[in-house]
């Protein structure tokens, strides 16, 4: 099984018809202008467990979804289409 | 040699000691060639190898092994180069069976700009000191008779460039000659010593916890692949590092010899054949970042695909196994070998898909820099610092395949 994405259109669909966009976090630590824009640029959080990311659909209905996924299983957590899940952004 | 000469290696295995000049996490080939280099090279045996399970249970034992320095930047042929030459002399030093083998390797191109690229490959791989030649398609029907050179008519073969001092080793053969002699001569290797913990004093690592009681350090190398993220937060170090799956599957046995390491950019795939005479085959990353070694269905189809189209014999053969390794990959495909700002904690990290075939070049380069302080020619463009001066080494030749 490979990973399937909850798309706000299109419901489940497999990774291949995806882009995979991240939401980039600078730490509120980093104050000095040119650190952040570095962090920025080039660093990640590459977090082991849940991240929320972002998914565009690019062989199917092009258009952004969220989605709240856990990196050591690859499982799909949470999704824009879950009750309670913060509005899209 | 047969295949149970592994049983005449002599591992030492010893109690961990409280202090070491240095530590290395991540008992892979990294992590035991820094050591051995450390040992045979600067006369520096008080180390330790810290490995969470067992050594080479991490990329070191997930790879495709090829080895090749046909890369697309001045500052990566060099050092891959250098690396092969070190290979090529490793059974030597070690007095080890690695199964090195030189194989060639043919790298296709299926298009006017695909054969742009590959010339391109050539000239800059010649002027660095990589053997690479342009071949017409005549040349490569030579070479590797069983290519379709039509591409199954849909991608016809334009071109190639040969790299004939493309090899294979056996991967936990590797590990294991470093291993060995950088136990030989006075390291340690724990295995089954996960790092929970960095110590810090102030900003500097001034050793490591683990489950078998601290261990202090005047110099923490990090070796880790795949993890390494989550080891540098512990210094408070963000790391310009996404951690991707690769797979890879082997077919069963192909009862012909088939001689060279075959990779296409267009077709973005891979192949060459293991000593057992299973076809191994290789693509690219899988694209979301993720620790998961779980192995998809998709992945075998959309690769059998592409390599049926080339190597049309493939198809007869089937599937027998497939798995997956957890990839650090920069954002210019160029490795990470780097002193920190944090003081006492050096890395080496970003082998992306590319870590195997600069196992000793990488690990002779992190000892010059941890014995004298100083990054060795070779590795010091890789610094961990280029992202923030601007002198990013992006290298369309590593692609992110093998």
């Amino acid at each position: 099984m490979s990973l399937e994405i909850d798309c706000r259109q299109c419901g489940r669909r497999p990774v291949a018809e995806f882009m995979f966009g991240e939401i980039p976090r600078v730490p509120d630590e980093l104050t000095d202008p040119d650190e952040r824009d570095l962090d920025r640029a080039f660093m990640h959080e590459n977090a082991e467990g849940p991240v929320t990311e972002r998914w565009f659909h690019a062989f199917g209905c092009r258009r952004w979804t969220t989605v709240e996924r856990d990196t050591r299983t690859d499982e799909v957590i949470g999704s824009a289409q879950s009750p309670g899940y913060p509005v899209e952004r | 040699m047969n295949e149970f000469v592994e049983r005449l290696i002599s591992f030492g295995w010893r109690e961990p000691r409280p202090s070491y000049d240095v530590v290395i996490i991540g008992g892979g080939g990294h992590g035991l060639a820094t050591a051995y280099y450390l040992a045979t090279r600067h006369g520096i045996t008080n180390v330790a190898v810290l490995e969470r399970s067992y050594i080479g249970s991490g990329n070191s034992g997930r790879n495709t092994t090829v080895i090749r320095a046909n890369y697309g930047i001045p500052e990566a042929v060099r050092f891959y180069q250098h690396s092969i030459e070190l290979y090529q002399t490793l059974e030597d030093e070690t007095g080890r069976d690695l199964m090195h083998l030189q194989k060639g390797l043919l790298w296709i191109a299926h298009s006017e700009l695909g054969v742009r690229a590959e010339r391109a490959r050539a000239a800059i791989n010649t002027a660095f000191g990589a053997k690479t030649e342009f071949v017409t398609p005549e040349e490569i029907a030579r070479i590797c008779p069983q290519i379709d050179l039509s591409g199954g008519g849909v991608w016809p073969v334009q071109g190639a460039t040969y790299h004939p001092e493309g090899a294979t080793a056996r991967h936990d053969r590797v590990v294991w000659a470093y291993a060995e002699g950088a136990m030989r001569l006075g390291a340690h290797v724990h295995q089954r010593t996960p790092v929970t913990g960095l110590l810090m004093d102030g900003d500097r690592v001034i050793g490591v916890e683990t489950p078998r009681g601290p261990i202090s350090a005047g110099v923490v190398m990090s070796a880790v692949g795949g993890h390494v993220s989550g080891l540098a937060a512990m210094a408070g170090l963000r790391l310009p590092i996404r951690s991707h799956p690769l797979q890879a599957f082997v077919t069963n046995h192909y009862q012909r010899q088939f001689d060279p390491i075959v990779s296409s950019s267009d077709l973005l795939f891979y192949t060459s054949q293991t000593p057992r005479g299973e076809m191994l085959m290789g693509a690219e990353i899988d694209r979301q970042p993720s620790y998961s070694y779980r192995s998809g269905h998709h992945f075998i189809q959309q690769t059998a695909f592409r390599a049926i189209t080339l190597l049309p014999f493939l198809r007869d053969l089937r599937v027998l196994r497939q798995w997956t390794g957890i990839c650090d990959m920069s954002p210019d495909y160029s490795p990470v070998m780097s002193a920190t700002p944090v003081e006492g904690f050096y890395v080496t990290t970003g082998w992306g898909t590319w870590g195997f075939k600069a196992i000793p070049a990488g690990g002779e380069g992190m000892a010059g820099l941890i014995a004298t302080g100083e990054p060795p020619e070779l590795i010091a463009p890789f610094s961990l610092d280029r992202f923030a001066k601007d002198r990013t080494l992006a290298d369309r030749g590593s692609a992110g395949t093998h």
